[in-house]
């Protein structure tokens, strides 16, 4: 990329997260000796936010954040960082980054900004009405969980469901309020969306589903949530989790293409050279499935802010982004595994275990091909089809497989059955 | 070179197994297993990815 005349080669990055943490490192590592800054918007060293459904909240005291890298690495690795800074503008022609704390001149520059969650219109006037995103939306998630709050969540999408359960194992009362009839219908697909939600109602959370939220009560602090069916639950803690929207208002007039994301090449160029993005944000075309693509998973973020950072400090190199998606989602002490896609499946197998239990395998179809795996607590399966999809395997070739595998565990279970009365795990 | 892996960190992703089949493979215990391939030069870049993009931060690479 060449630099403007008289400018240093300056690599931006915007957004601190793991996305941006990822395109700053893998940059400098890739030989990249110019000037590095990595601008966040939050005042917090770069965290995992995973951990902030799960354990952060079911612990017994607050756990520290899981910083995503300690300080010290990021000082050897001569990363600038701007913290509590946020870009408000994108200059492309005279390459700079408009911020509330000043301009940032850059030569390269990678979008990372993520996406803000969506929020119930005029919710968040009352105490207790909750998103989360952030640390501080934990913190304060966590306080009302500690302190035994009714909680209502709204979505029943896989933030939503998480903190569903992280709340239940603290022995909260919770219940999860879902507008579209079958939940997860999106990411798994309605059946397997019904199957997942119905871990809910085992666990003693509360599901409904098809009733939207008409809306919120209280007198400063929330105290019910009324639905639209005239049905009100009372509440001390309401999780609005209805979905993000990407970062992307901030790059209005910049000339970059935005649509949904910020619209990228196969190399994650956003359209001017040497601008490229990452993450939650980033729309590209993904070969491995032909199609245009914009997810929100964290190995994405990982993924493409490797891939990101790389391209936009050599983009003589740049190399094409391509992946099979892979997402977890942990409840009620399970772990649900997605990799490939559901949508457009022409039909589901399940191939080991059974939908209505404590473990499964189920395949998708799209034509003869194999297009995704949803599992749940199989852990030593799912990767098996991520190498399969990563190569295009077809059904014919993933159902043998499956059978294989099936018939060796089923082996191995009789051996161990016949031996000590225990059985083995799928 | 030698890849190290946390067990206490470890949840099972398999993240590691996707880039690396030869090297991980995660195991009917839900933890990821160092197989028996000797570890050779070329695969670094490929044993810095696994390291990198583990959700646990289970895995460190030396030498």
């Amino acid at each position: 990329m060449p630099a403007p005349a008289g400018r240093d080669p300056h690599l931006v990055v915007v957004g601190a997260s793991l996305a941006g943490l990822r395109a700053a490192e893998s940059a400098r590592r890739s030989g990249f000796t110019g000037a590095i800054t990595l601008v966040g918007a939050e005042e917090h060293l770069p965290y995992d936010r995973p951990p902030l459904s799960k354990d952060f909240l079911t612990t017994d005291a607050e756990p520290a954040p899981t910083l995503l890298r300690d300080e010290t690495v990021l000082r050897d690795l001569d990363i600038h960082l701007r913290l509590g800074t946020t870009a408000t503008g994108l200059d492309t022609e005279d390459r700079v980054v408009a911020t509330d704390a000043g301009d940032v001149a850059f030569t390269s520059l990678v979008l990372a900004t993520g996406a803000t969650p969506r929020m119930l219109p005029g919710a968040g006037r009352l105490r207790g009405v909750h998103v989360l995103r952030t640390l501080d939306d934990a913190r304060a998630i966590r306080r009302a969980v500690d302190a035994g709050a009714r909680t209502v969540v709204v979505g029943a999408g896989f933030i939503g469901s998480e903190i569903a359960s992280s709340a239940r194992a603290r022995g909260c009362d919770v219940t999860v309020v879902e507008a579209l009839p079958t939940p997860l219908a999106r990411p798994v697909g309605e059946t397997m969306g019904r199957v997942l939600a119905a871990l809910h109602e085992k666990h003693g959370t509360r599901l409904r589903v098809g009733v939207g939220v008409d809306g919120l009560e209280g007198d400063g602090d929330v105290r019910a949530v009324r639905l639209a069916d005239g049905t009100r639950i009372q509440a001390d803690l309401v999780v609005i989790g209805i979905g993000v929207t990407p970062n992307v208002a901030w790059l209005a007039g910049s000339g970059l293409e935005i649509g949904d994301g910020v619209e990228c090449d196969a190399h994650l160029c956003a359209g001017v050279a040497g601008v490229y993005a990452a993450g939650d944000i980033a729309r590209w075309h993904n070969p491995t499935f032909d199609t245009r693509m914009r997810l929100e998973h964290w190995t994405i973020a990982a993924e493409q802010g490797g891939v990101a950072g790389r391209n936009a400090v050599d983009p003589a190199a740049a190399t094409a982004f391509e992946t099979v998606p892979y997402f977890w989602s942990d409840w009620y002490g399970k772990r649900i595994q997605m990799v490939g896609v559901a949508s457009g499946a022409d039909e589901i197998a399940t191939v080991a275990g059974d939908p209505d239990g404590d473990t499964f395998v189920v395949l998708y179809r799209h034509g003869d091909r194999l297009l995704g795996a949803l599992t749940l607590e199989a852990r030593s399966q799912v990767m098996k089809y991520r190498a399969m999809l990563a190569t295009g395997a077809s059904w014919e070739d993933a159902l043998a497989f499956a059978k294989e595998r099936a018939a060796k565990a089923a082996a191995k279970t009789v051996a161990l059955s016949s031996a000590d009365g225990t059985s083995a795990p799928l | 070179m030698q890849i190290h892996t946390d067990t206490d960190l470890c949840t099972g992703h398999g993240i590691c197994e996707s880039i690396l089949p030869a090297v991980f493979e995660v195991g009917n215990d839900g933890q990821v297993h160092l197989l028996d391939t000797p570890l050779t030069e070329d695969m670094r870049p490929l044993l810095e990815s696994a390291v990198a993009e583990c959700p646990s931060r289970a895995l460190s690479l030396e030498g």
